[in-house]
Order: structure tokens, then C-alpha cells, then sequence
């Protein structure tokens, strides 16, 4: 056959196969050759490195690489569903079936169809497969391993019927899976043959470390022990684990081996290319197989006879056969195996010489029990250099030190205080610009700035679509963020975050600032830290803060004429300038009584009533000077401000649970209740929203609040960051099957976290989304208490809920306040006469300016007219 | 002008006017929204926001834009000059501006001010 344009071959659509074609095509490969890449597995290439995040995410479709399903250069062509079963290198031609078979028992029942293709060049990305121990019982039903899509959703299946189950493998991967499986809710055993954890990357002490913190999730671990056999009942069915020198068996109904992965190199065997001593393709620098045509990269590789299980040494390898195929000078010589990740909550990473294998190298050692951080520094016998490192618990630093390490640069003198508590974030070092920054990507500090300065990248994200640093693992994202910052602050370019003309601060700024100075007016403030007398910006934000802080009547003499619109009469200005009000009707909950007392109230005054989309009811066309006889009227009946006007809790809906609902596992409207009651009058950044559902029906639409709770057999599963309006969000799981007390907990932490460090009217989804790792941030800090603010938070919010007064009721105690609700201050009697209504539907609205008028309303009728107090009259 | 002229109203006391907070008056039929801001001048602008077509003035946060006192209506925060009642974010828009007379710790609203051009 002969082909006018090259045909280049991809085995395998992994993270690696789909690397290479990018490379391929951004680096003009395309424009000679045409590429075909067969996949074996029935969608495109996916994050496997968030494989643990598929249970949270909407739809596989989250992690896909490749969202579009086809590559938009037009030269490649990617086939899926196709295993290839052989390759002919004297032919040059590769025969695959598609679809491909499922299992090995498949082909008999699934033969596909068989293809042959040619080719001019092959790259074999084939990847690794999970190493199965040849344990009797391995074959029994529920037994699984841990890497495809296919495999978590068969673990999540089984998952729904089981109690218990174990992870054979406390590496990396082992501690992925125990995660997954701690997240289906299924009690979690970790086994490992060795004494410790992550035996490969942390010491003894950083795994006892990671141990206890893993033990107080409620995980379990075994070390040191080894697996038997696995026992089935009489279906074929896991039921337990033998290990030896143990009497009683583990009773688990799943098991889930992670006990390491091999290369894929069956392909190359059966094709008689060299293969390495402990298995993968044997390869050149050029990634180039015993057969010059043929290359292989990723894990399925061994370029001088190691294989690397990592994402980023795949990738550089896809980048080196790209540049070999282009004539490139392109090398693989050995590759980072510096790991940070994230595992159940818990930081770690390790890189470098961690193990201080260096002759004459020195271990520096921070270790905090109670904390449970483990930090070790391996520093070259002279002291002046950093060999490599273990971090647990605390990996803050990775991002300074492994850097460190790969350039070589002088330690500072004290070394120590680069992982002492005290440094947190606060170590600053000049990197130098080839410091290579994102370790899956390859970017280097000088890559980062050449985007900044020649490319007009302003933010991060910029910074990912240009340079891909920050966008596989997510590890150096805050590096990222310092090096664009420190470059902006070098050139003297202001990256605005003030509030407006008047404060250069932001909200959390001036949130602290009110915080340690204590002060209570905004004259203060704005005397020590802004300019001129504020605007309808920083005066309701400054309210809001000394709101949120100090729990004061808003319409307090110091703070009235801050507020914003609506705070300022209490109630909710309409277009004709009357107002609506809303009481209170925690969790939508309400009886008879009090809602006769609310259609009295509408009916003697006058008002439009509406059911709002929080289970209340709004009255609407009060004016101004009527809102004190309303709510005298509402208050004596039980009723108390909804706070609808304020930038603070609005409502928390609920389904009618478990009380009534024969579908319901939990009393929803109680918790509620409970929840509306406690956070009401909290004032924030933005309106807050809550929701709490009886079972996973969510008929009370809590995912789309800022906070949603919703019912499960166990317990409740906490759901943050949701709101509907123009920009819909849905709620993303905080915490999963917790008790009421914890939620409790929790749910303070969050919304005073929120409250403390939001800017002026951001949501929750907006603030979760400009946090430095996002939803994980948030979990760090509410739900493992990683900054020790726990207490604090809960402290805070405590003294808010101890604090709390209807604002409506004080106002009505009060005559200073009660003067303000005047039509005019020298004629109070006289209602603004420019306010009309008509009427529709058999209900009043307002009326516009050239239709006629309803006279009984023009001029309330029946409506008591507050006596004023402090008028002229 | 004196305090007998007829043109000139007594509204209210200046201690009824907080800082930085308005009062809407009845001034010849007509609605008035009087502020007093911080370095103790009075201002009275006409109380109908005419964006929003309501009578609401009055009930808006007062402050500073560049140094020019100003209130943002409470229905869609249009800025208006104290001084000459000219809409700040859209100059071919205004509202009335009247003069005031502080006098004996009451204030004293009189005609409609013609525009300065």
C-alpha cells in the first residue's frame, strides 16, 4: 500500500495516548501525517488521576479529556470501543475488533468485527493494568480492581448492598480506592503486606502519621498482614478475608485489589519487541522500541528498563516522540517522582531524596502528634542544599521545597523554618525561572511569567488554557497564583480588589480590620482607612460587617443611615415605592391561627398576598408609615421579622419528612425549623438559602441552596454552594452521613467562613469557586479543621445565635427608630398622595401613572396611622 | 429674602435631620427630600426619582463621589448632585434642587432653583 501522507498508529486513548495526539497536532505533526487512534475503552480519554471524584461528579462526562468525543484536526481520527489483538511489523499493519470484548470470556459471545490497518508508524500507549495477587478466591464475585470508569461503577453497584469491605494495597492507589469506597458509605478496610503505608513514598513515622489520621476518619488499617485467601459464601459471593497467622476471618462483602499496576506490554511481547526485566516495552531516550517504527510511552514503557507509574513522565515522554517524529533533538532521561496528593483529606507528599539515601545526607525532622503533621527535610551533608522531603498532614510547603530541590538554589540559613507552623504560606523564595513549577505539565516559573508578560494572561486561569501549569493535578495552583501576583506587585500593577473609591481595601480586608480594632462606626473607619464620607457600596458592606460582628439593632443610630434600601425600613421596597413584608414562617411551617392572623392583616390593610418560592407569604403595598401598625399587629400574633430585606437567611425549605411522607427517613421540617431558627438575622455577604429534604427524592430542592441538607438512612449528607437565579449552581457534597450534632457543626464553620472572607455580594458558589482548591479548601477548613478555626467559627456563631432579637420588636419598642417611618416630617398625617393602585385579579397593584386610579386606596382606609414621635409638626 | 418672604417654607427643625440621612417634607404641594451631610450643610432635592418614576429620594444613602456630596436613589442607586440635583451617571438627567435657609435651628426650603448651565 502506499500512502502520499505518513500513517501514524495510537494504541491506546489514555491520559498519555490523548497527550500525545494534542502535542501532535499543536506542534504541526498533522501537517505531514495522519493519525488513527484506537481506544479500547468505549468513551475518550479520561482524567484517570481524578478517578475518586467520578462518584461526585454529574456524569462521566466531568472527567473526560476529550468532551467532544473527536479531535476538531481533521488528519486524526479516533476509533473507540477497538482492541487491538495484534500487530504485524512485517506488514506493518495492526489488527484490532471492535467493539472490543469486556472480559476475556466475552469474545465467544461478543466477537466484533476484525479490522486491519496499516501503518508507517506505531506508538504503543497501551498503559498499565491493575496486578491481581494470585490469592485463592480472587476470582469470586465482588472482587474488583481500581482503574477504569467500568470498575467504579461496578464498585458502586455492589456497594448498595454491602456493609464492609477492603482494599488489598495501602500505596497510592490503595488509599484512592479505600477513599471511593468511604464514600459509598461501606465501613473501609485498608490491608498492606508492609509495616507501613505509602511504603513507597513516607518513612515509618510520616505512615504512622497518615495512619491515625486515616484511623479517625473511620477507616480501618491493617498493616503488616498478608492475604490468605478470600472467602466466598455459597452464591460465589465475597464473604470475608483470611490473612495469615489470623484466626477470624475479616468479615468484608467487597474486595478491591490496588496492590500495584503492571505495564501492558502483552502487544509487544507477542510481536517479539524487547521487553524489560520487570516487564513494559523497552525503550530508547527516543522512546523508541527494538523496532524503529514502533514507540512506546506511558506506563506500558520502560525506557531504560523502568517503568514510571505517573502521569507526568508519561506525558514527557509523549512530548519526546512527538519532537523524535519531527526530527527533534527530545530526550527522556529519568523523570520526577515527586507526589503530592490528597488522599481521604489528608495532604501528603514526597519528594526528591525522601528516603536520605544521599551519602552523608541529614534528616530535619517537625513532628506534631495532636496535629497530626509529620514534615521531614533531607539536606546534603554541608547543609546548604535540599536533597528532598516527606510532608504529611500539612503539605503547604511542597510547593516552595520540591522546586528547591529540582533547581539546586542555597538553602536559607535556617532551614528549619521552612516547615515550622509558624512559615505557613509564608515562605517566600526567589525561584529562579527554570524552576519547573507544574510537575505533570512540565511548565517552568519562566514559562509561567513569558505567558504573563507576552501572552496577557492575567489570572490563573488564564495561565492553565496558556501554559496547561495548574490544570492535571491541581497541586500548584496557589504557586501558580504567588508567581502571577509577585510579577504584577514587581511592575508596580495594582490588581484592584477594593471595595470602591473610598476603601482600597476588600471586604475580607475590611472585615479583619473592623474585627481587630473593634470598632462600631463607620466614621471610624473610614477616618483610619478610607477617604471621603462612603457611597451606597461600602456603607451597606460596612453594615453588613459590623452586622455580622457585632449583632446590633441595624437601625441603631450609628449604623441607620448605612444600610441599603431595604435594611432600612425593614421591609422590601416595590416599584412604586410601597413595601412588601414578610414574617417569619420557620421551615414552612405554620398553623391555622397564624395564617388567619396573616390574612387579616393583608385584609385590613389592604395588601396583595403571594405565596413565595420559600414556603411564606408576601404582603405587598405597605407604605412606609404603615409598616409599624402592620407588624404591631404581627408581632402581637407570634410573628417576627422574615429578614426577606436583608442581605442575610432568608428561609430554610423543607419537604414534610418523615413525619408524614411514607417515603421520608427523617424528620425534615423539624431540622428546618432548628436550622432556620439558629441562623436567623445572620447577616452576610449575600442572602443565604437553605434547604433540608427527608430522602434522596429532594422534593425540597435542597441542592439548590447555599446549604442543603438531605436526609439518608444514617444520618445527613451536607450539600454546599447552591443557589438558583441567573446563574444556577446545584449544592456539592460536604460531608456525607453525618449526625445532626456534627452537621451542626459544620454548617456554623461554613456560613461563618463564608461570612468572614466573601466579597460584598458574592454567593456561596461564587466564593467556593474563587478559594484557592475550591470545594477541597472549604472541606479543609470546616470539616478537617486545618487553619484550627473550628472552635472559633463555632464560638462566633454561637454568640450570634445567643445575640438574637426580632428587629421588628425592637423597633417597635423604640420611638427613636419608630420616627423614622413618616410619610413627611412636616405633615405626617398625609400620605404620599403619588402612590395609587388599581386592581387586578381581585387584589390592588400599583397603578401606573396614566391609568386610572382605585380611590379607597390613594388614601389608606382602615389602616390605623402610627402615632410619630420626634416629628415637626 | 427674608424669613417673611412667602416663597420660603418652614420645614422642620435642623436636629430632626440626622447626618447623612433624609427626610422627605411636604413643601408647596410638593414632594421634598432634604439631607444634611457631614460637614453640616442642608441640600433639598425634588423626592421623585425620575428613572424610577417613584417618590423615594429621600430614603437613599448619601456620601461622596470624587469629593461631590451626592444620594444614590434607593431604587436603582442613580447618583444625584446635592448641590445641583444633576444625575451623576447620566447628565442629560435631573432633579429639582431647591434653595435652603438654615436660620435659627430650622430649616427653611424656598423655590425651585434655576439649572446652572
Amino acid at each position: 500500500m502506499t500512502h502520499l501522507r505518513p500513517t501514524l498508529v495510537v494504541v491506546g486513548h489514555g491520559m498519555v495516548g490523548h497527550r500525545f495526539v494534542q502535542a501532535a497536532i499543536e506542534r504541526g505533526l498533522t501537517e505531514t501525517h495522519d493519525i488513527v487512534v484506537l481506544g479500547e475503552e468505549p468513551r475518550p480519554a479520561y482524567d484517570r488521576v481524578a478517578l475518586t471524584s467520578f462518584f461526585a461528579a454529574e456524569s462521566a462526562d466531568e472527567l473526560s479529556l476529550l468532551p467532544e468525543g473527536e479531535y476538531a484536526d481533521p488528519r486524526v481520527r479516533l476509533v473507540l470501543d477497538a482492541a487491538v489483538t495484534a500487530i504485524d511489523r512485517v506488514g506493518r499493519t495492526v489488527t484490532y475488533v471492535s467493539p472490543a470484548p469486556r472480559s476475556t470470556d466475552e469474545p465467544l459471545t461478543n466477537p466484533g468485527a476484525v479490522h486491519t490497518i496499516s501503518y508507517d508508524g506505531l506508538v504503543l500507549a497501551t498503559g498499565a493494568a491493575p496486578f491481581v495477587p494470585p490469592v485463592p478466591g480472587k476470582e469470586l464475585d465482588n472482587v474488583f480492581v481500581y482503574r477504569t470508569i467500568e470498575d467504579l461503577e461496578a464498585i458502586r453497584e455492589a456497594s448498595r448492598t454491602a456493609t464492609a469491605g477492603a482494599v488489598i494495597g495501602g500505596g497510592l492507589l490503595g488509599l484512592e480506592a479505600a477513599n471511593a469506597l468511604h464514600q459509598l458509605g461501606v465501613r473501609t478496610h485498608v490491608v498492606e503486606m508492609a509495616p507501613r503505608l505509602m511504603a513507597v513514598q513516607v518513612d515509618a513515622a510520616g505512615g504512622a502519621t497518615l495512619k491515625r489520621h486515616i484511623e479517625q476518619l473511620g477507616l480501618d488499617v491493617h498493616t503488616g498482614v498478608m492475604t490468605e485467601l478470600i472467602d466466598g459464601d455459597d452464591d460465589g459471593v465475597v464473604s470475608g478475608l483470611k490473612f495469615k497467622d489470623v484466626e477470624e476471618p475479616l468479615p468484608v462483602e467487597i474486595v478491591v485489589f490496588s496492590a500495584g499496576i503492571r505495564p501492558r506490554d502483552a502487544l509487544a511481547r507477542e510481536c517479539d519487541l524487547d521487553v524489560a526485566e520487570r516487564g513494559g516495552v523497552l525503550v530508547d531516550e527516543q522512546c523508541r522500541t527494538s523496532d524503529p517504527r514502533i514507540f512506546a510511552i506511558g506506563e506500558c514503557a520502560a525506557p531504560g528498563g523502568t517503568m514510571y507509574g505517573l502521569v507526568a513522565p508519561g506525558y514527557a515522554m509523549a512530548e519526546v516522540v512527538v519532537d523524535a517524529l519531527l526530527k527533534g533533538p527530545g530526550a527522556f532521561t529519568g523523570a520526577d517522582m515527586s507526589t503530592k496528593l490528597k488522599l481521604l483529606g489528608v495532604d501528603v507528599a514526597s519528594f526528591g531524596d525522601a528516603f536520605a539515601t544521599t551519602e552523608g545526607a541529614l534528616e530535619l525532622v517537625y513532628s506534631d502528634a495532636v496535629a497530626g503533621v509529620y514534615k521531614k527535610l533531607v539536606i546534603s551533608d554541608d547543609g546548604t542544599r535540599l536533597l528532598g522531603g516527606i510532608l504529611v498532614g500539612d503539605a503547604s510547603a511542597y510547593g516552595v521545597l520540591r522546586p528547591l530541590v529540582a533547581s539546586g538554589l542555597a538553602l536559607p540559613a535556617n532551614p528549619e523554618e521552612l516547615i515550622l507552623p509558624a512559615s505557613r504560606g509564608g515562605v517566600k523564595l526567589g525561584m529562579p525561572d527554570e524552576a519547573q513549577v507544574c510537575s505533570c505539565n512540565d511548565v517552568t516559573k519562566g514559562q509561567i511569567l513569558h505567558a504573563v508578560t507576552e501572552d496577557g494572561c492575567e489570572s490563573v486561569a488564564d495561565v492553565k488554557k496558556c501554559t496547561r501549569a495548574g490544570s492535571t493535578c491541581g497541586s500548584c495552583v496557589s504557586v501558580v497564583k504567588n508567581i502571577i501576583e509577585e510579577h504584577f506587585e514587581s511592575v508596580g500593577k495594582v490588581v484592584d480588589k477594593g471595595l470602591c473609591e473610598h476603601f482600597r481595601l476588600s471586604r475580607q480586608e475590611l472585615f479583619d480590620v473592623v474585627a481587630v480594632h473593634g470598632y462600631k462606626r463607620f466614621d471610624d473607619i473610614v477616618e483610619a482607612h478610607g477617604t471621603g464620607r462612603g457611597c451606597d457600596i461600602c456603607k451597606p458592606a460596612i453594615a453588613s460587617i459590623l452586622a455580622s460582628q457585632f449583632n446590633g439593632h441595624v437601625l441603631e443610630k450609628e449604623t441607620a443611615r448605612l444600610q441599603d434600601t431595604n435594611d432600612a425600613y425593614l421591609a422590601n421596597i416595590q416599584r412604586n415605592g410601597t413595601y412588601s413584608v414578610v414574617p417569619r414562617i420557620p421551615g414552612g411551617e405554620i398553623t391555622p391561627d397564624k395564617l388567619i392572623v396573616i390574612g387579616e392583616v393583608a385584609r385590613d390593610f389592604n395588601l396583595y398576598t403571594k405565596i413565595t418560592g420559600g414556603q411564606r407569604i408576601d404582603l405587598f403595598g405597605a407604605r412606609m408609615e404603615e409598616l409599624p401598625a402592620i407588624w404591631r399587629r404581627l408581632v402581637d400574633a407570634g410573628f417576627e421579622s422574615g429578614h426577606a430585606y436583608g442581605k442575610s437567611l432568608r428561609t430554610v425549605k423543607s419537604c414534610v419528612g418523615s413525619t408524614w411522607c411514607r417515603f421520608g427517613v427523617q424528620d425534615s421540617v423539624g431540622l428546618a425549623i432548628a436550622l432556620e431558627l439558629r441562623y436567623r438575622g445572620l447577616r452576610s455577604p449575600h442572602k443565604l438559602k437553605g434547604g433540608v429534604s427527608g430522602c434522596a427524592r429532594e422534593c425540597a430542592e435542597a441542592r439548590g441552596k447555599d446549604f442543603g441538607v438531605i436526609a439518608t438512612e444514617k444520618g445527613w449528607n451536607l450539600y454546599v454552594g447552591g443557589n438558583g437565579g441567573a446563574v444556577p449552581a446545584h449544592a456539592q457534597l460536604l460531608a456525607g452521613d453525618i449526625d445532626t450534632e456534627t452537621l451542626i457543626s459544620y454548617l456554623d464553620r461554613f456560613l461563618m467562613y463564608y461570612i468572614r472572607t466573601a466579597d460584598r455580594l458574592q454567593r456561596t458558589a461564587g466564593w467556593m469557586e474563587s478559594l484557592d482548591g475550591g470545594l477541597d479548601r472549604v472541606r479543609e477548613v470546616v470539616v478537617d479543621d486545618s487553619l484550627g478555626l473550628g472552635a472559633e467559627l463555632e464560638a462566633e456563631m454561637a454568640r450570634h445565635v445567643g445575640g438574637y432579637f426580632d428587629e421588628w420588636k425592637a423597633t417597635l419598642e423604640d420611638p427613636e427608630k419608630l420616627g423614622r417611618f413618616v410619610s413627611f416630617v412636616n405633615a405626617p398625617d398625609t400620605p404620599d398622595p403619588t402612590i395609587s393602585f388599581t386592581e387586578e385579579r381581585g387584589q390592588i397593584r400599583p397603578a401606573d401613572p396614566d391609568e386610572p386610579v382605585l380611590l379607597a386606596s390613594t388614601i389608606s382606609v382602615g389602616a390605623p396611622v402610627e402615632t410619630t414621635v420626634g416629628a415637626v409638626r | 429674602m427674608t424669613r417673611g418672604d412667602r416663597t420660603w417654607e418652614k420645614v422642620c427643625s435642623v436636629d430632626d435631620l440626622e447626618i447623612e440621612r433624609g427626610v422627605t417634607a411636604l413643601v408647596h404641594g410638593q414632594a421634598v427630600a432634604i439631607f444634611r451631610t457631614h460637614d453640616g450643610e442642608v441640600y433639598a432635592l425634588g423626592n421623585h426619582d425620575p428613572f424610577a418614576k417613584a417618590s423615594v429620594l429621600a430614603r437613599g444613602i448619601v456620601g461622596t463621589r470624587a469629593g461631590v456630596p451626592f444620594v444614590a436613589s434607593p431604587m436603582h442607586k442613580h447618583a444625584f448632585d446635592l448641590r445641583t440635583g444633576v444625575c451623576l451617571d447620566d447628565e442629560q438627567a435631573s432633579v429639582p434642587c431647591y434653595d435652603v435657609l438654615v436660620e435659627g435651628g430650622f430649616v427653611h426650603v424656598g423655590g425651585r432653583r434655576r439649572a446652572v448651565a
